[in-house]
């Protein structure tokens, strides 16, 4: 369960962007996360409501996005979707390619009353 | 594009996050900032630091990860018994709780300092940090970190370490990779242990593990190890020796993830 430890990473951020537009409460925190981060999102969603309590975004929403995992092969230079634990071309079987989408960690944006 | 290094923003995936300026008014008024930073920031930001130490200090720093029980502390043991005088080695050992496994190191004459991380399961670059107020670097070849025996969140949090190595015993099952891929898409080397009990089980099959690794796009080495048959172990001296000499000559090293998340946001 380190999405606790994630989430209170994602929690200074929030609380320094705040301080530094003068906000008096964040309402909505948008993040990008992608299937091979190794972040659960059901996970950080109950972190959040744990992290969230007593901060500037104690009544902020969490939208949380994620995407498909891309690989790009290094042979055909072909782009597939491909299952997390399964990396490999889909038009040509190649193991050696380059994951182009999946790894996403981020706070995309912060809304805030100011 | 964004504040912090290390993120995973590449020319493929941005448009997912495509500015469309610094701060915006959403539709009922609210203030809209555009952040685009890793939320792992603080602790990247860290290992960064703890990377440059060992940079001066000329070590060669790696990342012990596996399930618990697959034999790190073993591994450990036997290789400072073989490399012992040939490098000075010191270990960062975590664990949830107790100080066995650095007085099991420590016993065999090399300086340990145990992280008892309470209930995290895994260890971050602040701990490491605070490891290494009590341990001098000083003339040190090798050091060894000893994550807590996890094969999930470890894989998450970079320590400032040159290299990921993670264990997979052959008691575990040959297709661990699959099921666990973050960790051992991670991994610049796998060493199989305990491989002395490959005579007595029939469903652990070396080939299909490496595959499995191989599916996971990673090129990392495969090597069958077992600290009860030295012979077998030779390999795993041979990358050390290979790894350091790389270090030494002034190759830049950064686990394979961070790696290609640095190159991948410098291309951005």
């Amino acid at each position: 369960m380190h999405e606790l430890s994630v989430c209170q990473g994602l929690m200074q951020q929030v609380e320094q962007v705040a301080a530094a537009h003068g906000a008096t409460a964040v309402e909505r925190i948008v993040l990008q996360i992608g299937g091979l981060s190794g972040v659960e999102p059901p996970l950080l969603e109950r972190a959040f409501e744990i992290a969230r309590a007593g901060t500037v975004a104690s009544g902020a929403e969490l939208e949380i996005r994620t995407g498909p995992v891309v690989v790009q092969c290094q042979e055909c230079g072909g782009k597939s979707a491909v299952p997390a634990n399964r990396l490999l071309c889909n038009y040509c079987g190649e193991w050696r390619v380059r994951v182009v989408e999946g790894e996403e960690l981020l706070l995309l944006t912060v809304e805030m009353d100011m | 594009m964004c504040d912090t290094c290390g993120c995973t923003v590449t020319p493929a995936n941005a448009h997912l996050v495509q500015a469309h300026g610094k701060l915006e008014r959403t539709a009922d008024g609210k203030a809209s900032v555009e952040v685009l930073a890793g939320l792992l920031h603080e602790n990247d930001h860290q290992a960064e630091h703890n990377r440059e130490h060992f940079d001066r200090h000329g070590v060669l720093t790696l990342n012990l990860m596996s399930a618990p029980g697959s034999g790190k502390t073993s591994l450990l043991e036997a290789t400072i018994e073989a490399l012992g005088s040939e490098f000075s080695i010191a270990v960062i050992e975590g664990d949830l709780e107790t100080e066995n496994d650095a007085d099991r190191i420590r016993a065999r004459g090399v300086p340990a300092v145990q992280i008892t991380t309470g209930q995290a399961c895994h260890l971050d670059a602040h701990m490491v940090h605070d490891a290494l107020h009590a341990m001098d670097l000083d003339g040190v070849d090798l050091l060894f970190i000893e994550n807590v025996g996890n094969l999930v969140c470890p894989a998450s949090f970079d320590l400032g370490h040159h290299v990921n190595v993670t264990l997979l015993s052959v008691t575990e099952g040959d297709d661990k990779p699959a099921k666990y891929p973050v960790m051992f898409r991670a991994a610049d080397l796998v060493l199989l242990s305990k491989a002395d009990f490959l005579d007595m089980i029939d469903d652990f099959d070396p080939d299909k593990a490496a595959r499995h690794v191989r599916e996971l796009a990673n090129p990392a080495e495969v090597l069958t190890v077992s600290v009860r048959r030295p012979e077998s172990l030779q390999a795993w001296f041979d990358w050390l020796r290979a790894t350091l000499a790389a270090r030494r000559a002034g190759a830049a090293l950064t686990p394979r993830i961070q790696a290609d998340g640095l190159a991948s946001h410098s291309g951005s």
